[in-house]
């Protein structure tokens, strides 16, 4: 009989708020030494903002952290190290010009006197590599390193303290498949040592092999923390959704049963993100695109449009093989693209409202000289049409709320008057009210016979709007979802691999 | 009705920080010419005014080449050496088509086509190279403005490269003459100027430099051939030096390896002055015009005075570099929200 004991870190009772905005309500969370505990949820169930506060990244608006029981409150992640609790990122934080000895050993230096000592620092250096079985050269530069390899200096970073409580949000993200046995095997190694493990992933199939206990966060709040044994990934797909889809979602306009094929890609390659991906887009249809972060949605989209180079597959346009080598030739197309990053790629930030909402059709206010009373027009128009709410004269886009930033680039997209819209991610970051307009939205596009693919990471989105739903798992579309099947534990199912295409090669594995 | 208070005031707090910001050049520049009246009267004369823009007229047409290149984000170290590198093959054209052609227009048209066409080739370099091979642009001209000044100096064999005394005199007047009582330097100057503002303020190509500078890849994803336009801005630098050149050949009539140099900082320093944003995303033509006035109107009253030597006239102008921009980013700073 396996007997629990005292838990090394215990979280009671953790709220956090971003602003008016609560993620995280009331959160229990207890890490026993020798223990893998797996960490489960949606995207934006509240996951990473725990773990960050649990490592010292963050701290709690309310609640309490105990460490062997006595009172912590870590003012930053080096206070947490400190005490032994250390956290592996999801997004790798190395200094990509340093060499991988010294990224390991970075702010806590092994000295001699007032000099380094690198002979004793490259030892330790290799012997945490040699437990991870990595070829990497403790001299290597991280920035030559692959995204693996990188993972794995994270890790031997990690090891390489005297670590007590390890957290590990998602780890094998960008591990191959032999990587991942390594990390397994160095998990249960750890555990054997008396290492209390938080191991946060979307993929079932690992958690099911290595977790003891597992904890469910759904919508910042804890579903439901058991242990492990005796349960089927079936059972936790449906814990981490089961929610009520509102009727946040407009009725889906009824698709011709001939409705012809507006958009085709077929054995679609970019390497490193999407093996052989093939879809059909139909006329006033909306095509989903589920999977998790990394799934390789965002790549197959852009590569498909000429904004990433492929090395194999074709595009066809109403049945006609087209050759999108840059945006602009989709956007002869009549394809609009919606990017995710707002901020990043949507918008110039430090320019006008009236130039943003023109600069992907300029053409179009030009004769020759840009007609500035056009422009004006068409900003009138666009802010009639999208809604977008001017708080006083804003000058620039950043000055705008995110929600009528992301109404402005939606003009911006629709100046183009596409046939086909790609949106990405449409709702990120943007509150409710914006969100319901922005379905709407949607609907009138499919109304007026134009074409949507959604790629969104929020489940209930992908359902409420979708007629298909193609979901995606670590560069593989594993399979196109139709009518019934559409709901959250299929298309869970599929996003973590555990059906669909490529389903048995990594059941193999 | 109650919202519209704020509105107002808001909108007129906005519109004197923008005004603060657009005129500040031309300000500091009243600023300083009054300073001059002040230290010598003559300063106001016509002959030296008309001199002094004339002399700015070189530095001036480089530096609104300048200001695409640096709004879209990129930077040209190679105008200088450019610029005395086109002048030597100019003059070693001219002189050798002298003999087929005479000291006529012909060989002058000649020289000024080829002069036209090297712009536009050595632009066109540094562009592909900084865009196709994703080098640094201080890096790629860096690398050009070495190559372009030891090139005039193997031309000259060290020395000087002087142009036939009959093809001086035909073409003399293209610095000297003038056109309605203003000096030809001056006109083309203000004519490129002209054609630049407009290009950078009216046109899609001026549109997408602002829009590169600002962030490449929103341009890239609103679907603008970005490398096609980077390329395009160093170009239209490459054809702005070789419009400088043509005037400033018959000014001397030589080339060495000791022309041009120090121009590109120069150039640079004009529109820095001027208040274009040397990290790209924001240019102003009218104020490069104003800074290249600036550095040469500084040169011009030290020369008017005994008060300060003239061989400090770096220091001077180092000095209004740094307080120009100093002020500018102070009342950017303010205006943020």
């Amino acid at each position: 009989m396996h007997t629990r004991n005292h838990p090394l870190l215990s979280a009671r009772r953790i709220c956090r708020s971003f602003g008016q905005n609560q993620v995280l309500f009331d959160i229990d969370l207890e890490l026993v030494p020798g223990e893998v505990h797996a960490l489960l949820g949606e995207n934006g169930a509240g996951k990473s903002t725990l773990v960050r506060i649990l490592a010292g990244y963050l701290s709690p608006s309310e609640g309490e952290i105990r460490l062997e029981g006595e009172l912590r409150r870590y003012r930053s992640s080096g206070d947490a190290e400190a005490d032994g609790v250390v956290m592996i990122h999801q997004e790798l934080a190395l200094a990509e010009q340093l060499t991988v000895e010294e990224n390991v050993f970075l702010g806590r230096e092994i000295r001699r006197g007032p000099f380094l000592d690198h002979r004793a620092m490259r030892e330790r250096c290799r012997t945490a590599l040699a437990e991870l079985e990595t070829r990497v050269d403790p001299r290597a530069r991280v920035k030559d390193l692959s995204t693996s390899d990188q993972q794995m200096v994270e890790i031997a970073k990690a090891i390489t303290r005297d670590v007590r409580v390890l957290i590990m949000d998602e780890p094998t993200a960008a591990l191959t498949e032999h990587e991942v046995e390594v990390l397994f095997a160095l998990i249960a190694r750890l555990r054997e040592r008396g290492v209390a493990i938080l191991y946060i992933s979307h993929k079932l199939r690992e958690i099911e092999r290595i977790a003891d206990r597992v904890t469910v966060l759904r919508d910042g709040r804890l579903i439901d923390s058991a242990p492990m044994a005796g349960r089927s990934k079936e059972e936790l797909a449906r814990l981490m959704v089961g929610r009520e889809i509102s009727d946040m979602y407009p009725e889906r306009t009824e698709l011709a049963s001939d409705a012809e094929v507006v958009l085709e890609a077929r054995d679609i390659v970019v390497p490193g993100a999407v093996k052989q991906a093939s879809f059909t887009l139909r006329r006033g249809e909306v095509l989903g695109f589920g999977g998790v972060v990394g799934a390789g949605r965002t790549a197959l989209i852009e590569a498909v449009l000429g904004l990433r180079a492929r090395s194999g597959g074709e595009v066809l346009r109403n049945g006609q093989p087209v050759a999108l080598r840059h945006l602009r030739d989709a956007v002869r197309q009549r394809i609009a693209y919606l990017t995710e990053d707002r901020k990043g790629k949507g918008l110039v930030l430090n320019m006008g409202l009236r130039p943003n909402l023109t600069l992907l059709n300029l053409r179009a206010y030009c004769r020759p000289l840009i007609d500035r009373r056009r422009e004006e027009q068409a900003f009138k128009e666009a802010v009639e049409r999208f809604d977008i709410r001017l708080r006083t004269q804003a000058a620039t886009a950043a000055e705008l709320s995110g929600g009528n930033q992301q109404k402005l680039l939606l003009a911006k997209v629709m100046s183009i008057d596409p046939e086909i819209v790609v949106i990405n991610e449409p709702t990120r970051g943007i509150d409710v009210g914006t969100k319901h307009q922005i379905y709407h939205f949607v609907r009138e596009l499919t109304e007026a016979g134009r074409s949507v693919i959604l790629v969104s990471s929020e489940m209930a989105e992908l359902i409420g709007l979708s007629h298909r739903v193609a979901v995606m798992c670590a560069g593989v579309l594993t399979g196109v979802l139709e009518g019934e099947q559409i709901n959250e534990q299929e298309i869970m199912q599929y996003a973590s691999g555990i059906k669909g295409v490529g389903a048995d090669e990594q059941r193999r594995a | 009705m109650n919202n519209a208070v704020p509105d107002n005031k808001s909108l007129t707090q906005s519109r004197v920080s923008v005004d603060l910001k657009t005129w500040g050049p031309f300000i500091a520049l009243l600023a300083l010419a009054m300073l001059g009246v002040l230290i010598n009267p003559a300063f106001l004369g016509l002959d030296n005014l008309s001199n002094m823009l004339t002399r700015s007229a070189f530095i001036g047409i480089i530096a609104i080449g300048a200001t695409f290149v640096i709004t879209a984000g990129g930077l040209d170290l190679s105008v200088g050496s450019m610029a005395a590198f086109i002048a030597g093959v100019m003059i070693i054209l001219m002189n050798s088509l002298v003999e087929q052609f005479g000291p006529g227009l012909t060989t002058i048209l000649l020289g000024i086509g080829a002069s036209l066409l090297l712009g536009l080739c050595a632009g066109f370099i540094n562009g592909m190279v900084t865009t196709k091979g994703k080098i640094e642009a201080f890096i790629v001209t860096l690398g050009t403005m070495g190559i372009y000044r030891s090139l005039v100096t193997y031309l000259a064999d060290g020395g000087t490269l002087s142009l036939d005394w009959g093809v001086r005199d035909i073409y003399r007047p293209v610095y000297y003459g003038h056109l309605m009582g203003i000096p030809i330097p001056v006109l083309v100057f203000l004519m490129v100027a002209v054609a630049g503002y407009i290009l950078l303020n009216h046109t899609r190509f001026g549109r997408y430099c602002f829009a590169i500078g600002s962030n490449e890849k929103v341009a890239e994803y609103s679907a603008i051939h970005v490398d096609r336009i980077k390329t395009m801005t160093y170009m239209l630098q490459g054809v702005c030096v070789a419009l400088a050149t043509i005037i400033y050949v018959p000014r001397l009539g030589s080339a060495s390896g000791a022309t041009g140099v120090l121009w590109e900082l120069e150039a640079i320093a004009a529109v820095i002055i001027g208040g274009t944003v040397l990290k790209g995303g924001h240019g102003r033509i009218w104020g490069t015009v104003v800074g290249a006035i600036m550095l040469t109107m500084i040169g011009n009253i030290l020369n008017l005075t005994d008060a300060i030597s003239n061989y400090l006239n770096g220091t001077v102008q180092g000095i209004i570099i740094i307080v120009a921009v100093y002020l500018q980013r102070a009342s950017w700073r303010k205006s943020a929200p």
